[in-house]
């Protein structure tokens, strides 16, 4: 066992970890961080999207140690902080960016990474983004819609 | 997973001491390696993890005017820092995986593994490529030696890339949607003293150069050049779900007649 230390969504948290123990399985049965989700695990679905140090990472296939002294957010920390909606979250629900929403987290996330570095994405651009992010329930049109609403653009024609 | 242990080294020549010990493998960004680990296609007893060792990191013009990139550099930061010296090798990065996975994942990682579809070796044979490791310099055409196959010997680190830059150069990719490897992949790579065409994702040996087309190009660099080609052969092309020997064989033709189109 390690003892491993990161900032999760603002918290310095700490725990012990074997050498196979992944990121997402110390965010949910270490943390309680259930909010992120295994879907494939196999690192195709993206469900398990969350940032370390700024990018968007699949903790399904990263170890838990190779994080250590990382910065690292999950949907968890994704809400304002009076716990309302943040921005991206707050436009999956006005354009039912989700149906079942298993794959919701990973989207968020996903869409979040993307509009750091491209605030104004076209929706060719959204679409290659979430290249790697699949929802069984093939709602990509309102997620597409959701992210192209949280970047502040018109989605009166978009997605349709 | 089954239980193993992790060392993390900040130096190649730790790494190299560490990946002397028995039945020691190293670790990349971990995209290919932890899927075969979780189904136990593989099964090391310790990983020596690469991404701590910021001295195989980054991208930079070398003396003699090649493009070095060293071997733990992630495909995002190739597809964005590579941009402005070698657009068609910065664009075959920004098309592998998915965002996420070209974050983690490392051209050494890659090379290393030789996937018979994975992208990178297409660039790097195309380009006529030297490989650096903590031992050697090996040319690319020495490099690749079939499927999952390479010249590195055991624990043998790759440290750096060096691509000599074409005039022009264009990957074009056919897609296949669901693994996003490659279904078949060509790239080109135009140079004053010729041309060079390397295919993946298309023979049962991996990455190759398809010499009736470069001696074609050599001479012609157009697309009518490609069309007046015969595809190469179907015999010792992959066979699988997704497409058959002969699709495979016709698409190397198609594939390479957009790579010279698009060649920029």
């Amino acid at each position: 066992m390690t003892k491993v230390s990161m900032t999760v969504n603002g918290k310095t948290v700490s725990g012990e970890v074997e050498g196979r123990t992944l990121l997402v399985e110390f965010l949910r049965e270490g943390l309680g961080l259930t909010g992120t989700h295994v879907g494939c695990d196999t690192s195709q679905c993206g469900a398990c999207v969350v940032h370390v140090n700024g990018e968007a990472t699949k903790s399904c296939t990263t170890f838990a140690s190779l994080c250590d002294g990382a910065e690292v957010t999950t949907i968890e920390g994704m809400a304002n902080p009076d716990g309302s909606l943040g921005k991206i979250q707050q436009a999956f629900q006005d354009h039912h960016g989700l149906q079942c929403g298993f794959c919701t987290p990973g989207m968020v996330m996903s869409a979040a990474a993307l509009l750091k570095d491209n605030p104004k994405p076209t929706e060719a651009e959204v679409r290659h983004y979430l290249d790697g992010n699949i929802c069984r329930c093939t709602g990509y049109h309102n997620i597409v819609k959701a992210i192209m609403a949280a970047s502040g653009q018109d989605v009166s024609i978009a997605a349709e | 997973m089954y239980a193993f242990e992790i060392e993390t080294p900040s130096t190649v020549q730790d790494a190299v001491a560490a990946l002397k010990s028995e039945g020691a493998q190293a670790l990349g960004g971990g995209h290919t390696l932890i899927p075969t680990l979780k189904s136990r296609l593989a099964a090391p007893e310790k990983l020596v993890a690469l991404s701590g060792i910021d001295e195989i990191k980054g991208v930079r013009m070398g003396d003699d005017s090649r493009l070095c990139i060293g071997g733990g550099t992630t495909h995002a930061t190739v597809a964005a820092e590579a941009a402005g010296h070698y657009p068609g090798l910065a664009r075959l990065a920004s098309l592998i995986g998915d965002p996420a996975v070209r974050n983690r994942g490392t051209i050494g990682g890659s090379l290393a593994n030789n996937d018979p579809s994975a992208c990178y070796p297409a660039g790097t044979l195309a380009s006529g490529a030297t490989i650096v490791t903590n031992a050697r310099e090996i040319a690319a055409d020495d490099f690749f030696q079939g499927m999952f196959t390479t010249a590195l010997d055991e624990g043998e680190i790759i440290t750096e890339v060096k691509f000599p830059i074409p005039e022009k150069s264009f990957y074009a990719k056919m897609l296949q949607p669901a693994s996003r490897f490659p279904l078949t992949a060509v790239f080109v790579a135009k140079f004053a003293d010729g041309v060079r065409v390397a295919v993946t994702g298309a023979s049962e040996s991996g990455v190759f150069r398809w010499a009736e087309a470069e001696a074609a190009l050599s001479s012609d660099f157009s697309k009518a050049a490609v069309d007046a080609l015969s595809a190469p052969p179907a015999d010792g092309m992959i066979g699988d779900i997704h497409g058959t020997p002969e699709y495979r064989a016709h698409l190397v033709k198609v594939m390479t007649g957009r790579a010279v189109e698009n060649a920029a």
